[in-house]
């Protein structure tokens, strides 16, 4: 592999935001035909490595250097997203950029070509069928964007970017909204592409599917290069060691002991922006037992969780909480039944960004005798509470006064399971609870989630990370289209039923099967 | 040589000070250029509209006289506009609060000063929070924006009151102008001194921006209306009751705005015209957005707007330079805080850059 041509070379890059060094003298070279994966914790400097590539930042050291058409390496241009592009450098990112109401083809060609250019789609097409038939990149090309999945519109992505004569393709963690289905399909189209010729960085944080796909491995750590491995050589724990920079304990569990059922939704169907969300629910969640959903995202996670939230009650069917059906939509009555509740979005629905660590730390119970008298804040009892959660949850911060937008995210979990865990919470709402978090803030938090349940809380572990939802639940429940079904004990499960469960497909035909 | 920017942390209180002063300086200076335009010279121009607003006790009781409502409407878009909140409709507000001190005092109750006053004040309050309340309802109701029904209503209600004055509530004393009829006396607010135009409203306005800055700063309440203004999604997880929290706002900054009319009606005029606010309630937003939604920066706002424009008549007279130049000090000044509060928020970093070989 290493004796094909360099493709890309990336030379003592750093980059520093005022005192901190997001990349420290990074260097790497990229070769036709290869897969390389950039992997890294949050915070380690890969998103900022591929900002500097693609010319969103400008790097304060160093070089991008790319193969131009004579054959030898030229430096690029800082700054300069165009240049990046000519020199045929595409970016999938992980939030997609695709005009939702134009067709697949459209997108494609969106800002390639001059804006009076009649007559130019016939070509266009050809071309995108071309790269379609070397690729195996199958989409529909003239049906909306809005109306396609996930996975599609991942695809017409990357046919943008191909599109555009793309040598160097960067995918920034493309499995996060894939099922594990998918994400197999995105990996032999990387392949081929890659015995095509093309040069690929696959940015991720997820060892399994690094291992899966890449030829090469990048690991970056606090923003330095911390070890550079071939995957056919590399070892799973070696690796995470490189990541996290010492050894990684491992979280520890043992059998749950179901109790009491605390939550219970009873036919639940949940109606909201005008379509059915959720359709005839059925889900204990037992004292001592922690409850995993899959499924893949927009398929009713959100209505499950509004539901545990407070944030909406059930448009017919019902939900209790100890026995007594909840009517009111009230996040606050919630918790103070003693519900935890931790949002999918943390840093958007979470914390207020503008405020103090301790101000949100109090935010779900200020109105109670432990903040406030007479309606007048107990400033002390604020701070009191912030230093110790943050000293008891290793929340990294200056300090209780400190604005939450500073802190990272991982930070900010660590700050919302102090909020919602130290009231000792009876059910607990674990919703994407590790997303984006690094190796280290992964294990922390499955940990205070498994104490949680030893200490007989009912927890529901929503995730899209399989790994995650095999390391934590007792037992599965996979949503589709608003529907939910029971998967059993997570024993007597694996991976490939859960995700044809997320497809849609019924569990007992596989049974037989299997 | 090229430049980028950084985002701050947080802007020390030395920094802030420093971006005021410059962004003032600044304003006066490019005040400058239209008053050597109109033939006059800026320091003295400058000096007879410092002389205007504070040179003489009666110069500074019109200062303050004038800084009374704005110290009010600016309090009232200041706290509205911290919820994000948009309220434009100060204007109308005060004009309605007017209109209930009207309403209230001119002879419907009879009760001595200490109980009337404060009964007017209830009813201005009362009713301008109810001309904001309505709005954040349908708002909250049907989606409608704020910023345009609260602008709107401004003209309705003047019209109204123009409606009212030459109606219903015409003083027939008056011969024939449009005006209704005058509080009775024991409504009226009291002068804080003998001889000059300034009177209690003043305090009232003083008391109210201290009354704001305690609860911004140490209620649960100040706390709530924070949370939705800076993340309304994070405020209604928290379980904060975010329409509820929304309608008080609504009805302080609409209340405050009512107190100042009730103080244009009892403490200056003494009658409701269609003509009692010259943009008081338009001001108050250029004092609140000075002020950076500050309480106590609202009052210092206020009574700076104040004096450029009562400095600005008397520097007018003295010099035939058009007072409007006080409406371009007011302006500018705005802008160049407007630009400095970028310098706050990022850090310009200046740097080589070398474009490799």
């Amino acid at each position: 592999m290493t004796d094909a041509p360099v493709l890309l070379s990336l030379q003592n890059i750093t980059k520093r935001f005022g005192s901190l060094t997001a990349n420290n003298a990074i260097s790497l070279d990229l070769h036709r035909g290869e897969i390389l994966a950039l992997l890294g914790e949050n915070g380690a400097g890969k998103t900022t490595l591929m900002n500097i590539l693609f010319g969103h930042y400008v790097q304060d050291e160093g070089d991008v250097r790319v193969l131009a058409d004579d054959g030898a390496l030229a430096t690029l241009p800082p700054g300069s997203p165009g240049a990046a592009l000519k020199a045929g450098i595409g970016m999938v990112h992980q939030h997609f950029t695709l005009a939702e109401n134009l067709s697949g083809l459209a997108n494609i060609r969106l800002g390639t070509e001059p804006l009076l250019s009649f007559g130019r789609e016939a070509a266009a097409r050809a071309k995108v069928k071309k790269i379609i038939a070397e690729s195996g990149l199958d989409v529909d090309l003239d049906r909306r964007v809005a109306d396609l999945t996930v996975g599609e519109k991942q695809r017409i992505e990357i046919l943008k970017a191909l599109y555009r004569d793309a040598k160097v393709l960067i995918l920034d963690e493309p499995t996060a909204v894939l099922t594990p289905q998918e994400a197999e399909g995105l990996f032999v189209v990387l392949r081929r592409l890659a015995s095509n010729g093309l040069g690929v960085i696959f940015i991720s944080h997820k060892l399994g599917e690094v291992l899966a796909v890449s030829h090469r491995i990048l690991v970056l750590r606090a923003g330095t290069k911390a070890g550079e491995l071939v995957t056919a050589k590399a070892d799973r724990r070696a690796i995470a060691d490189l990541m996290v920079g010492k050894a990684v304990a491992e979280v520890i569990r043992i059998p749950a002991l179901p109790g009491e059922t605390l939550m219970e939704f009873d036919g639940v169907s949940l109606h909201g922006a005008g379509r059915q969300m959720l359709s005839g629910v059925n889900l204990k969640l037992r004292s001592g037992e922690i409850v995993g959903l899959a499924g893949v995202s927009g398929n009713g996670q959100s209505g499950i969780a509004a539901l545990i939230s407070g944030l909406a009650v059930p448009s017919s069917g019902t939900l209790r909480l100890y026995g007594e059906a909840v009517t009111k939509a009230s996040p606050r009555d919630l918790v103070e039944a003693g519900v935890a509740r931790m949002p999918e979005d943390r840093q958007h629905d979470g914390v207020v960004g503008t405020m103090s660590v301790a101000d949100n730390i109090a935010i779900e119970d200020v109105r109670t005798p432990a903040f406030s008298k007479m309606g007048f804040l107990d400033r002390k009892a604020m701070r009191e509470r912030a230093t110790s959660a943050i000293s008891g949850y290793d929340v990294r911060c200056p300090g209780p006064d400190a604005e939450a937008r500073l802190l990272s995210g991982g930070n900010v979990q660590k700050l919302i399971l102090a909020r919602v865990l130290e009231r000792e919470p009876r059910v607990i709402l674990a919703n994407q609870p590790t997303r984006g978090l690094d190796v280290g803030a992964q294990a922390e938090v499955h940990r205070r989630i498994l104490a949680a349940r030893d200490r007989g809380a009912a927890v529901l572990v929503i995730s899209e990370d399989l790994d995650e939802l095999f390391a934590l639940a007792d037992r599965f429940v996979v949503v589709h289209a608003g529907e939910l079904a029971d998967a059993g004990s997570s024993e007597s499960l694996d991976r490939g039923t859960i995700g044809l469960m997320m497809a849609g497909q019924a569990r007992t035909p596989v049974g037989i099967a299997s | 040589m090229s430049f980028r920017l950084e985002p701050r942390d947080h802007a020390s209180v030395g920094l802030k000070l420093t971006v005021s002063l410059a962004a003032g300086v600044i304003a006066l200076l490019l005040v400058a250029i239209p008053v050597v335009a109109a033939g006059g010279t800026p320091l003295d121009a400058y000096w007879l509209m410092l002389q205007g607003a504070f040179g003489s006790m009666f110069a500074l009781s019109e200062t303050l006289n004038r800084a009374t409502p704005l110290i009010l409407t600016g309090l009232a878009a200041a706290v509205a506009f911290r919820a994000k909140l948009w309220n434009i409709g100060a204007e109308g507000q005060l004009y309605i609060g007017a209109l209930a001190a009207v309403c209230v005092g001119s002879g419907l109750l009879q009760l001595p000063p200490a109980l009337m006053i404060p009964t007017v004040m209830i009813a201005g309050f009362l009713a301008g929070g109810l001309m904001m309340v309505i709005p954040t309802i349908i708002k909250q109701r049907f989606g409608a924006d704020e910023v345009v029904i609260t602008l709107l209503l401004n003209f309705v209600v003047i019209l109204f009151i123009q409606m009212l004055v030459e109606g219903v509530l015409k003083d027939p004393l008056s011969m024939g102008w449009p005006q209704s009829v005058p509080l009775i006396a024991e409504a009226k607010l009291p002068k804080l001194l003998p001889r000059l135009r300034m009177h209690w409203g003043l305090i009232v306005g003083l008391f109210a921006a201290l009354i704001l800055w305690l609860m911004v700063r140490k209620t649960v309440l100040g706390f709530e209306i924070r949370a939705v203004g800076e993340n309304k999604a994070a405020a209604r997880f928290a379980g904060i009751p975010v329409d509820a929290t929304m309608l008080k706002v609504a009805l302080i900054s609409g209340g405050l705005a009512g107190l100042a009319g009730v103080g244009e009606v009892a403490g200056v005029k003494g009658y409701l015209s269609s003509d009692l606010s010259p943009g008081f309630g338009y001001s108050g937003i250029v004092v609140a957005m000075l002020a950076g939604l500050s309480p106590v920066g609202t009052v210092i706002a206020a009574v700076f707007v104040a004096a450029v424009f009562v400095g600005a008549d008397s520097m007018s007279r003295a010099t035939g330079i058009s007072s409007y130049i006080a409406d371009l000090v007011v302006a500018l000044s705005l802008l160049c805080v407007l630009v400095g509060s970028f310098f706050l928020r990022f850090r310009v970093k200046f740097e080589r850059r070398q474009v490799g070989a």
